[in-house]
């Protein structure tokens, strides 16, 4: 299987972290922060890497995620998991409704669509403050349960991002090499030619859409269970601007791209804590400084610095042999 | 009853009718051609055969099949597909990924399936695989299924468009300029690729400004000028029709 080589490796190392570092923080801790960012950025590159449609509304799934879980365990008392279904299930029909106007919409208007609907969702949690608990947020989620297990360590909530997140991956690696990935691929082409060849856009578009903002979704509830914390800061506008930049950062259309963006992204801050005040303005040239240099994105540009050396290689015997 | 049948077909942009009051049918399995000076409304034709235009008034019949408020997928799906003048290769594929865009039609693996990667669907996928590098070899494209299409040249990538075409099987080919471009060689190529294709079956309408092409491999000429209809006929017709001559060479 060399499809997957890359991915056996990750998911090893993902796995191994724990077992090597059982009480280092940064595996712990920032590794499920690190796990999050991953899931989000893969799904959100599905939408925006694979299908060329950029979403500046992808935190608004998140919260949505995150929201349905707290409202209805913390002030209906409805179990976790249910309480997670009924947020994807709602998400999957509010995006699918979404997607079809929504999706009409071509580069900046649709730009300016999902930063709209962004917008509205958040101020949703923030004014819904009866349900929400407003600015403040709520807290007081009940533990989540696996298998009967309660999951109340870090380290038992790190196993629980590493497995979702190393699936999500597998996920949109799968869908890369396949018929609905192609036909996302081909939507980034050349729309009119994938209409052509029976493609129907509208309706690609409009699934690729609710897929990633039901996996969105789910990493939302998750996520307010291991943090049993929400509130809207979380969901903001910027937090979405962070999930493109981790995308474009690793390299649009490459899943490992995504997860090498979304892994930057959120150690980068925990790294350069050392400079203290200069912390972000630090962070800020190294993103331009990547963007300068490797405009194709940081994973991208070395896989095919890689390739490219690879490919010499095997034509050196070759030519020498002529 | 002919392939396809064009009655009564207007488009009108603004105050300019770029297709006015065309009549015209197309039999099974032959090449027709459709040429006319430059802003004849060739590439006009095709964008309302495979709606990319809506029509103004008028119809189109595909197996007497009213096809004219059709959205282009669903013509696709009763066995129209084009190649553009203006090349829509996805760039951002290899070779052999675009012509298996072309199977499209043929195989059915949605996201949820392709996700988990049923059994199903890596069966599907080998299946596919075959489709395309058979449309691959037809076209003498082998060698390259494998290349990223942004780092082929123009000549390949023309070809390349037609593989993906043929690989969804269809039954009409609406090819635009498909010489345009092209040097002597890989016209004469061309040439081949496009008799073959109409060998194996498959109804090809022809727009292109090579002439000796044109008059070469086409079994019926249809003449353009400004929209309307000005002859049709064979080759031998065609060339010889005084209206034809004039419009070409402008009037003596």
């Amino acid at each position: 299987m060399k499809r997957l080589s890359g991915y056996y490796i990750f998911a090893l190392v993902t796995l191994a972290l724990p077992v090597l570092f059982p009480d280092n923080y940064y595996v712990t801790v920032v590794g499920v922060t690190v796990c999050t960012n991953i899931v989000l950025a893969v799904s959100l590159n599905l939408l925006m890497g694979y299908a060329g449609q950029i979403s500046l509304g992808h935190a608004a799934f998140f919260g949505l995620g995150a929201y349905f879980s707290a409202v209805l365990t913390i002030k209906y008392g409805v179990n976790p998991w249910l309480a997670m279904t009924a947020g994807a299930v709602s998400v999957a029909a509010l995006s699918y409704v979404l997607s079809r106007p929504i999706l009409k919409l071509k580069g900046h208007y649709l730009a300016m669509a999902t930063l709209g609907l962004g917008i509205i969702v958040h101020i949703l949690f923030v004014q819904a403050d009866q349900l929400t608990g407003g600015p403040d947020g709520m807290s007081g989620l009940p533990a989540l349960t696996v298998f009967g297990c309660a999951v109340d360590t870090d380290l038992k909530w790190y196993w629980v991002f590493a497995v979702f997140m190393l699936l999500s991956v597998l996920f949109s690696l799968n869908i890369a090499r396949s018929r609905a990935g192609r036909a996302l691929a081909a939507v980034h082409g050349s729309e009119i030619a994938a209409q052509m060849l029976g493609v129907d856009t509208a309706r690609v578009k409009s699934h690729v859409f609710v897929f990633s903002a039901v996996l969105a979704c789910v990493t939302g509830s998750l996520f307010a269970h291991q943090q049993d914390f929400v509130s809207p800061e979380s969901f903001s506008f910027f937090f979405s601007i962070e999930l493109v930049t981790m995308v474009v950062l690793g390299g649009l259309g490459s899943t490992f791209g995504a997860v090498v963006g979304a892994v930057l992204l959120s150690l980068l801050p925990e790294v350069l804590i050392v400079f203290e005040d200069f912390e972000v303005l630090i962070f800020g040239a190294i993103l331009m400084v990547i963007m300068i240099f490797l405009p194709q994105g940081l994973f991208v540009a070395l896989e095919q610095t890689f390739s490219r050396i690879i490919n010499r290689k095997r034509r050196e015997p070759a030519d020498a042999a002529a | 009853m002919p392939l396809l049948e064009v009655r009564e077909l207007e488009k009108q942009f603004g105050g300019l009718k770029a297709i006015a009051g065309l009549n015209f049918s197309v039999p099974e399995k032959i090449i027709f051609s459709v040429i006319g000076p430059n802003g004849a409304g060739k590439t006009t034709l095709f964008n309302l055969l495979t709606n990319v235009y809506r029509p103004s008034s008028g119809s189109i019949l595909f197996q007497g099949k009213d096809i004219t408020a059709m959205p282009s997928f669903r013509i696709a799906e009763i066995g129209i597909t084009r190649t553009f003048q203006n090349l829509q290769v996805f760039l951002n594929m290899t070779a052999l990924e675009n012509v298996m865009v072309g199977c499209h039609l043929h195989s059915r693996a949605g996201l949820i399936s392709a996700a988990v990667r049923l059994p199903s669907v890596i069966r599907e996928e080998k299946r596919v695989r075959r489709m395309a590098m058979e449309a691959l070899e037809f076209c003498g494209l082998l060698d390259v299924a494998d290349m990223p299409a942004d780092a082929l040249p123009y000549g390949i990538l023309k070809k390349l468009e037609i593989a993906r075409a043929l690989a969804a099987r269809p039954r009409l080919l609406l090819m635009d300029e498909p010489a345009a471009g092209l040097n002597d060689t890989e016209t004469m190529e061309m040439c081949g690729l496009i008799t073959r294709i109409c060998q194996s079956g498959i109804t090809i309408i022809l727009v292109e400004h090579n002439m000796s092409l044109v008059m070469e491999i086409s079994h019926h000429v249809l003449v353009l000028n400004y929209g309307e209809l000005l002859a049709q006929g064979s080759p031998y017709e065609v060339q010889h029709n005084q209206e034809v001559i004039s419009a070409y060479l402008g009037e003596g």
